[in-house]
């Protein structure tokens, strides 16, 4: 038995399987930096070190039962307890590819990190570091393994024949209505509305950017889990929508300051680069340029509108992530075709059926992220506080919560101890 | 004519902002400053060195007034400053022997006093 179940396996798709998952892997901490980048230098670090967080609490919590809820079984809400612990995750191939369980394991969690990583875009500047902690464990539990399962797991959503090629539903609209709720429940900084609170550098921002639309071609490139037809397309389709994406933001800032900046710039990258997420390996490449030109507009809205509110959804993940998800799985409903999917088509091409499952998934998702968040977090604020003091927050998080700066000039530090325990000042020059 | 130096918290830059508008003193020069007055040492860690920061980042502010104007600037920056715990700084009063508005070649109390428009 397990002899044949090795023979199903691929190496060509595994080959590329664990080059796309180390390409997500490379996403968490590119968008570390990209939101580092947009806030005030005195909390450069500890908004970097929410999304390194990620990278322990949410691996561990998704190897311990995440997975299991997402990808055992075939139930309605969300799944089993079979594979808790990995137990049954081996070498043989998970069901429906050519891939070894682990691998297709490991890919899974890449995106669980990143999408935990994109909550703490609504929170940074305020929040503690300790609860934070605590929530991106329950989060990735709570919210992204279920909605994993809708969409990817054999829940409801997939059951049905709704198509989310790398996650418009867990990932993106996941992401961005939770942000939502987090920023609602946290509450905003002490300063919002009342100073300019400006981002800090956006060399970080455009590198950031950069570094994720590189690492985004492993998320879409990789969800065909395999290195066939579908995975190709999408992985074209990943340079082609945000390509547009972009221009279009450039003709938008234009029009609206005269200039093209170049934070506007690094958002387009990533609204381009959602927008195409869950249409990737379905849509054709022509349809793919003209999803990334449209998906500029609803998102870009959001951005104007937004900071006039008194949501302070501090780095816009609605906007990039929730309003860009959106806008591709419902697209995805007028444009996939079966001639370049193998799978379904959509409404232009005379399937109204996928059209209905890809508006019930985008109506279903947000419902689900926004409110189990704000339970959660609601819930968590009983317990503890969850933000830091207005004089903490004035201070900065970095040095309040790590005890660290970013910009750290070393004039004035006087050396307390080290932990090799060196007594004797060592001499400047041998002698 | 005085030059008052206030020496103040970066956290408390902005307040300080507000309340000088608002006493209308306009005209005013601010730089980054690392000092010690007392306050207690921040410890911070890097790989298994513990340092103690003993200075801490303040903001200066430099403000030419007329002689009318030094009381006003003062509760302005005090009131703009004040947090109540150690650190919270210093202004200092000097007299200023002379003001020369560069452009225009104005002296002294023509100098300092902001051009309205």
């Amino acid at each position: 038995m397990s002899v044949l179940a090795v023979a199903r396996i691929s190496t060509g798709d595994t080959a590329w399987m664990l080059a796309a998952t180390a390409l997500v892997l490379l996403m968490t901490p590119a968008l570390g930096l990209f939101y580092a980048g947009l806030v005030r230098s005195k909390n450069t670090l500890n908004t970097f070190m929410m999304s390194i967080a990620a990278l322990a609490v949410a691996t561990i919590a998704w190897a311990v039962i995440g997975y299991s809820l997402a990808f055992d079984g075939h139930a309605g809400f969300v799944g089993g307890l079979g594979n808790a612990l990995l137990s049954g995750v081996t070498f043989a191939p998970r069901e429906g590819t050519q891939i070894p369980q682990l691998v297709f394991f490991v890919f899974q969690a890449a995106f669980c990190i990143v999408t935990t990583a994109l909550v703490s875009g609504a929170v940074v500047e305020r929040m503690r570091f300790g609860p934070f902690l605590v929530f991106s464990a329950l989060w990735s539990i709570l919210v992204y393994a279920v909605m994993a399962h809708w969409a990817f797991g054999g829940g409801w959503l997939q059951a049905h024949g709704t198509l989310d090629f790398a996650g418009g539903v867990p990932v993106e609209m996941g992401s961005g209505f939770s942000a939502l709720a987090a920023a609602l429940v946290v509450g905003a900084r002490k300063d919002y509305g009342r100073q300019a609170l400006l981002p800090h550098n956006a060399v970080y921002v455009l590198l950031g950017a950069g570094l994720l639309w590189f690492g985004w071609f492993g998320f879409n490139g990789g969800s065909g889990f395999s290195a066939g037809r579908n995975s190709v397309l999408a992985f074209t389709n990943t340079l082609l929508a945000p390509a547009c994406t972009l221009f279009v933001w450039f003709l938008l800032d234009l029009r609206r300051e005269r200039r093209i900046t170049a934070i506007g710039a690094a958002t387009a990258i990533i609204v381009g680069c959602v927008g195409i997420t869950p249409a990737g390996g379905y849509i054709s490449p022509a349809w793919a340029m003209a999803l990334g030109a449209l998906a500029a507009l609803p998102s870009y809205g959001i951005i104007v509108y937004r900071p006039r509110t008194r949501v302070d959804e501090t780095l816009d993940v609605l906007a990039a992530h929730g309003m860009a998800g959106f806008f591709g799985i419902l697209f995805l409903g007028f444009f996939a075709q079966v001639s370049w999917n193998g799978v379904s088509d959509g409404a232009a091409y005379g399937n109204l059926h996928q059209l209905a499952w890809q508006a019930i998934a985008a109506g279903a998702a947000p419902v689900y992220a926004f409110g189990a968040t704000f339970v959660l977090l609601s819930v968590m604020a009983r317990f503890t506080a969850l933000r830091a003091t207005p004089h903490e927050e004035a201070l900065g998080m970095d040095v309040v919560q790590h005890g660290e700066e970013a910009y750290a000039t070393g004039e004035g530090a006087i050396l307390v101890s080290t932990e090799a325990g060196i007594d004797a000042p060592v001499p400047a020059v041998p002698s | 004519m005085k030059l008052v130096t206030a020496i103040v918290r970066p956290e408390k830059v902005n307040d300080v902002l507000e309340a000088l508008y608002r006493a209308e003193v306009r005209g005013i020069s601010i730089s980054r400053v690392q000092g010690h007055g007392g306050e207690l040492d921040r410890v911070e860690t890097y790989r298994g060195m513990t340092v103690k920061m003993e200075l801490s980042e303040k903001v200066r502010f430099e403000v030419a007034v007329s002689d009318d104007f030094v009381q006003r600037t003062i509760d302005a920056f005090c009131a703009g400053a004040r947090t109540g715990e150690v650190g919270d700084g210093k202004i200092f009063v000097t007299p200023l022997e002379q003001a020369i508005r560069i452009r225009t070649g104005e002296v002294d109390q023509g100098a300092v006093t902001p051009v309205v428009k």
